[in-house]
């Protein structure tokens, strides 16, 4: 078990390298920050201190050492659009992502299981016919066509919810929420279930294939045989061996929310990470769009090893076999 | 999914036994309503796309067709100050959203079309390589899919164009938007072919045909192309038709995001996000009509997807 963790250890520093790597070339050889910075009218002597500035004009191997020192910090340099320190503008901005992503998380995760065990144990119902069918629609419906039309029925025709934005939000000195007006819950709702729904459907799917393949399994037609209630058989014996494949995927899910976060945030322009990493995109922004890249990393790698882990420590099988793989 | 698809390969010999499973399909496909319905569904959308100049009503990247005056005209309603009826109403430019939407497809579908056959190239090639070669080239190439499966394909994709569009130059990024969108789109799905492959690769490694064909001489690289790919291609096929739904979703979602198809070449992605401004002011159809066409696109291949999936899985019978 061991050699095992310190194997997944080990390869995912070397996730953090390589992106780390990808990040620097990006510094290094795409596009050229001066030229963007500075407008038409520069002479010679602002591009010179610019460049001074900004530490383009050491040598290769000095500027990577620099960066990986300076990444380890959170310290990313200039924004090239905004002038300002990208640790600032990310910090500032992360609480948004994080709460839209905690809400739209919890409500895909009750409500994928939910749905999942009820579409299972009710297979051939009309309900989970109906539910099976419309998740189609929804695997099948684009993140941001979901938003669109929510914006278009609940914002638009009806009037209840914003359209945009985060509301009002409270300052808590290191944090911003939203949790705590009115608006600001309210502004949460629409951008929450877009983000969420996508989700629900791929757990709600996977946990009613896992429960049909488990409900085949013969300890559970023991389990009948033995006189068990139905109630007993699904959720005692049934849905313990069903969470298995579901943490896994959940957790990889996890990762996903904040990165289709960017899909819905530019949707209802809402003020987080993933929309700072778009306009960075459209503008070439090079540092934000390195630094979102090491901070979304560092959250997936995380993410992956502590699922990894768990896993190992939910199905004992994988711990007599004394190795999984790694897939 | 996989395995179950190699499972099925092993069992299978070439020849009668071949064209018995082919006929099984074909059956299963006549008794599936939905799976009828929707190939129709993409056979007519695709068809209209590529024969979009012949269908079209107008041709809406032609300035000299465009009328200002019909800008805003509601669908099947004459404009109230040229007289003129347009199917699916124009945009603000005065553009027939039908054509508009013809073309868009095209775009849509020619990104997704290029991009699955990018990453099915390059994956079948790195998972014949893995699965045949074995060794640290096995490892290498797994190891490189890990990693990139860290990260979901729509973000790959994302920063595959950011960097993309940083090294082009400006005077060439709409230009270039279109190969960029399927480099980019490309480059970050060919993982599960590659496992796909790699993995019916090493059922089929070890059979007496590919010995018979070392014995004779063969050459690694022919024995990969000639003997094997033949053998392997059918899950391929299964995961390509779920890719082009992915790939039509990734394009559109990228061009609406700003980051795809730029507004002079628009695909049905671009098309919604001009629309998303008008929805505000109550000109809907300028929004309704691409989304309800990008839709009916990726539901019915997802459908056929759907289907061919569980008509191979012999478990779901």
């Amino acid at each position: 078990m061991l050699a095992y963790i310190i194997r997944r250890v080990a390869q995912s520093v070397l996730v953090l390298l390589i992106t780390g790597f990808v990040a620097f070339s990006m510094f290094s050889y795409v596009g050229d920050p001066v030229e963007n910075m500075l407008g038409q009218e520069r002479t010679q002597a602002d591009v010179d201190r610019l460049r001074e500035q900004l530490g383009l004009d050491q040598p290769f191997v000095v500027q990577y050492a620099k960066f990986l020192g300076q990444a380890v910090q959170g310290n990313f340099g200039l924004s090239y659009r905004q002038g300002r320190p990208v640790s600032d503008i990310l910090s500032e901005r992360l609480p948004a992502t994080l709460e839209l992503a905690a809400v739209s998380g919890l409500m895909a995760l009750a409500g994928g299981i939910g749905l999942g065990i009820f579409t299972a144990i009710r297979r051939r119902g009309v309900g989970a016919n109906v539910i099976m069918t419309l998740s189609l629609v929804g695997v099948s419906l684009p993140t941001f066509l979901i938003g669109i039309l929510l914006i278009y029925v609940f914002a638009v025709q009806l009037g209840w919810l914003p359209s945009f934005g985060r509301g009002e939000v409270t300052d808590l000195g290191w944090w911003t929420t939203g949790f705590l007006t009115v608006s600001g819950l309210k502004a949460l709702v629409l951008p929450a279930i877009t983000l969420g729904l996508y989700q629900m459907t791929l757990i709600m799917r996977l946990v009613r294939t896992e429960m049909l393949e488990v409900l085949r399994m013969d300890y559970i037609r023991f389990a009948r045989a033995r006189g068990l209630r139905e109630r007993a058989i699904n959720f005692r014996h049934a849905l313990k061996n069903t969470l298995v494949p579901v943490i896994t995927i959940t957790g990889l899910q996890l990762g996903s929310i904040i990165a289709f976060a960017i899909i819905t945030e530019t949707v209802f322009q809402w003020p987080g990470v993933g929309l700072l990493f778009i306009n960075a995109i459209q503008f070439v922004d090079i540092p934000v769009m390195a630094a979102y890249l090491m901070m979304i990393s560092v959250m997936f790698v995380a993410i992956n090893l502590v699922v990894d882990l768990l896993y190992f420590a939910i199905d004992p099988r994988l711990r007599v076999d004394g190795r999984s793989g790694g897939h | 999914m996989s395995d179950h698809q190699v499972e099925l390969q092993t069992r299978r010999t070439p020849g009668r036994f071949a064209r018995a499973w082919d006929s099984d399909l074909a059956y299963s496909f006549r008794r599936t309503p939905v799976a009828v319905v929707s190939a129709a569904v993409v056979l007519i959308l695709v068809l209209s796309a590529v024969f979009a100049p012949l269908v079209a009503p107008y041709d809406p990247f032609d300035p000299a067709s465009l009328n200002l005056m019909n800008g805003f005209t509601p669908p099947g309603q004459p404009n109230a100050l040229t007289g003129e009826t347009f199917f699916l109403g124009t945009d603000d430019q005065g553009r027939d959203v039908f054509s508009t939407i013809l073309y868009g497809m095209r775009i849509s579908l020619f990104v997704g079309f290029s991009a699955v056959l990018l990453a099915m190239v390059i994956g079948v090639v790195f998972g014949l390589l893995a699965g045949y070669v074995g060794g640290w080239v096995d490892s290498f190439i797994m190891r490189i899919a890990d990693i990139q499966l860290t990260f979901p394909a729509i973000l790959v994709a994302m920063l595959i164009f950011g960097i993309a569009k940083g090294i082009t130059p400006p005077e060439y990024r709409d230009q270039m938007a279109i190969w960029v969108l399927i480099l980019a789109i490309g480059l970050s799905d060919w993982v599960q072919f590659a496992r796909v492959v790699r993995g019916a690769t090493l059922v089929e490694r070890s059979r007496d045909y590919v010995l018979a064909a070392r014995l004779v001489g063969q050459r690694p690289f022919a024995i990969m192309i000639r003997h094997i790919l033949p053998n392997v291609l059918n899950p391929v096929l299964v995961i390509a038709t779920i890719s082009l739904a992915l790939a039509i979703i990734a394009e559109a979602t990228l061009s609406f995001l700003g980051v795809g198809a730029p507004p002079t070449r628009p695909s049905l992605g671009t098309l919604i996000r001009i629309g998303q401004g008008f929805m505000f002011s109550g000109e809907w159809w300028i929004l309704l009509f691409p989304a309800a066409t990008l839709l009916a696109l990726a539901l019915a291949i997802n459908l056929l997807g759907d289907w061919l999936r569980d008509a191979l899985n012999p478990r779901l019978r």
